[in-house]
């Protein structure tokens, strides 16, 4: 018997209850939408566990990837006081996997930043070789002053007319505007109007390899991504593993360290093995076909390995380079002298890519914002 | 729970007072909705919220819409969305020539000397104004409320994003002109994504949110005998059976409900009895819209598709 039926006023705290609980596990269940359940469940029979299950599902989830949670939570909650002794409660079911320093840059060289403001500034010539320095041979503390340089990077898609029009000196004739103007001379079109389309940056969507080869890059990569999203401009974030996990949400809130522990906490698989092809081919399935990649900039950030079928890859690639405006695929490996690419995903995905860039380190990863930006990257190569 | 405790019925069609009787209503309209939709429809009308519906193309989020407004006997009104859509195209315009018309005839009659500032108060009336959608669905008046779907709100961009929340939460407009237009009650709104973007939080947070899901076997058997019901129970069933495995096998477009209707629909009309080979390669157009789909389903499985 689901436990509202005692009396009638506590309702609103049992929905409050479960509000809190969904927010502990990751739900946005905002006090908004609780409010909005209590209110459901005064419509419905909260003796029916469907009633409650789907009162519960329309007002506090907002996405098809929260309903997994819901169902977890609701089963706890509502159904029966076993959920206590429930082998998996949700404290521990949805904890942090991950060992805090896989993504997060250790706390201490964040401190250390803080009060070591002026040794910044004084080693200034340093900044200068760090820009060249392989993030897989810098310290924390290098990295600390990466990712200062990184929050101030811009990440905005080439330019694309947008079908709204917005007035300017010559283009098409505004007739509105026009006749609108006319009305102040009796109706004589004194003075024309004109209008044209506004230029808006595409999107940009980065998919991101966290798979264990890519260890040595995904941090500073995943740090990359989240200044791109949380500059405001249209960037959508994924990260390939065994799965494709969408983190743009995630990485969205302006504080780096929280977002990048957001993310982590959505990504189970974490240096997890590589299926590239497979993940790949699931973000055109799932996300990019319906219209995410269509005239956008896509950009993978991989080394190529892949242990699946690479024709898999091959022809996931063939369809993003199809949709998209530009794909940029960005290889950490490029850099190393005389690289050849002999990562059979690698070779198989190059024919489907405009530009191949590497991304070891700072420097390329400005280029690789020009890149995105659509400017000529022959200079910076 | 009785009317007499609720007090208010919400938009709910008479004779409704349960999600379960709400779910025969929209089944004696044609459409088969699963007890979640059913619950999130009929709590949408009850507490006058607009409802947000996601899911793959083609299974019948518009069509929510279109059942809702043949249940309650009222306007569908319809507004879809695009990039670049704004105020004068989504809520009202002033019809600029009608106005620059009536200013020439008050000139040519002579009468326009005579009182300028009435004529212009003129121009501002009614007769010069284009109701666009989300205005006529605002100005309705008597009856029940009118069905207002407003579809495909992802391809619109933020800045209407942001107009259409403002809509959604007090259900008036104001014409400058004119004055503030108020909904009498506001009206059954349906909104509708492809998810080709997250659509921003706030606006979300102001729907009821529901997920279409495709239909399994027997439910869209159900809905196919709903829908076509020329069509013979022997070649139902298996239209039904090669969709469902149709969606199981890794096409870039799977079938939707709409397209079980549509292939269904085309094989009745060439007469089909049942399915077979030959019919299944004249009439995959009307299920399969990629060339790649297209070739993989008869390369490997024209036999399991029609088999047993």
């Amino acid at each position: 018997m689901a436990p509202g039926t005692e009396t009638a006023p506590p309702m609103l705290r049992m929905a409050v209850a479960f509000g809190r609980l969904l927010r502990r596990v990751g739900l946005a269940a905002g006090p908004d939408r609780v409010v909005g359940f209590a209110g459901a469940l005064e419509e419905l029979d909260v003796g029916n566990r469907d009633d409650v299950y789907w009162a519960g599902r329309v007002t506090l989830c907002s996405r098809p990837e929260d309903f997994e949670m819901y169902e977890r939570a609701f089963k706890v909650f509502w159904e029966g006081k076993e959920g206590l002794k429930v082998p998996d409660p949700p404290g521990s079911t949805y904890a942090i996997r991950l060992s805090p320093d896989s993504v997060q840059p250790p706390k201490k060289s964040a401190e250390k930043n803080e009060k070591g403001d002026e040794a910044v500034r004084l080693r200034y010539s340093p900044v200068d070789v760090l820009r060249k320095k392989d993030f897989a041979d810098c310290t924390p503390e290098e990295f600390a002053e990466l990712y200062r340089l990184m929050a101030d990077m811009r990440l905005s898609g080439a330019m694309k007319r947008s079908r709204r029009l917005e007035p300017a000196h010559r283009g098409r004739h505004d007739q509105r505007r026009t006749l609108r103007g006319a009305m102040r001379t009796g109706g004589e079109p004194m003075r024309h109007r004109y209008r044209r389309a506004r230029n808006r940056p595409r999107r940009v969507v980065l998919l991101c390899d966290v798979s264990g080869s890519m260890a040595s890059y995904s941090r500073a990569l995943l740090r990359f991504m989240h200044a791109g999203v949380a500059s405001g401009e249209p960037v959508e974030a994924f990260v390939l593993g065994t799965r494709l996990t969408r983190v743009t949400r995630e990485l969205a809130t302006r504080n780096p360290d929280r977002a990048l522990r957001e993310a982590s906490k959505s990504i189970e698989d974490w240096s997890g093995g590589t299926r590239l092809g497979d993940t790949v081919k699931e973000f055109v399935d799932v996300w990019g076909q319906r219209g995410m990649a269509r005239g956008a900039v896509v950009v993978l950030l991989s080394d190529g390995w892949d242990r699946g079928d690479v024709e898999v890859l091959a022809d996931a690639m063939r369809r993003i380079h199809r949709l998209a405006h530009r794909v940029i695929w960005v290889n950490p490996l490029k850099a190393a002298p005389g690289y050849q690419p002999l990562a059979r995903g690698m070779a198989a995905a190059l024919p489907h890519v405009d530009v191949f860039l590497s991304g070891h380190n700072f420097e390329s990863l400005q280029e690789l914002a020009y890149a995105v930006a659509g400017a000529s990257t022959e200079r910076y190569q | 729970m009785s009317e007499a405790v609720n007090g208010r019925r919400g938009a709910l069609p008479p004779g409704v007072s349960l999600s379960g009787e709400l779910k025969e209503r929209l089944r004696e309209g044609s459409y088969l909705a699963g007890e979640g939709l059913a619950t999130a429809i009929f709590l949408a009308l009850k507490l006058q919220k607009p409802l947000f519906l996601e899911g793959e193309a083609g299974v019948g989020k518009t069509e929510v819409a279109k059942v809702l407004s043949r249940m309650l006997q009222t306007p569908l009104i319809r507004l879809q969305c695009y990039e670049g859509i704004d105020v004068n195209q989504a809520v009202y315009e002033w019809d600029y020539a009608r106005q620059l018309l009536h200013i020439r005839t008050a000139e040519a009659l002579g009468t326009a000397g005579e009182d300028r500032s009435r004529l212009e108060d003129e121009l501002y009336t009614r007769r010069f104004l284009v109701n666009r959608p989300l205005l006529q669905a605002i100005e309705h008046r008597g009856g029940n409320p009118p069905v207002l779907l407003i579809d495909e709100v992802d391809r619109a961009d933020d800045e209407f994003e942001a107009y259409l929340l403002e809509i959604l939460s007090d259900y008036s407009v104001t014409i400058p002109e004119i004055g503030t237009v108020r909904a009498e009650r506001p009206p059954v709104a349906i909104l509708t994504s492809n998810r080709t973007r997250e659509v921003h939080d706030a606006l979300k947070r102001r729907c009821l949110y529901f997920f279409i899901d495709h239909p399994d076997m027997e439910r869209e058997v159900e809905i196919v005998r709903l829908r076509v019901p020329d069509a013979e129970e022997r070649l139902t069933r298996q239209v039904a059976r090669a969709v469902q495995r149709l969606r199981g096998m890794d096409l870039y477009k799977p079938p939707g409900v709409a397209e079980t209707l549509d292939w269904t629909e085309a094989l009745v009309a060439l007469g089909a009895k049942e399915l077979d080979e030959a019919m299944i390669e004249a009439t995959m157009g009307s299920v399969l819209k990629y060339h790649e789909d297209q070739q993989r389903v008869l390369l490997q499985s024209l036999n399991l598709l029609a088999g047993s």
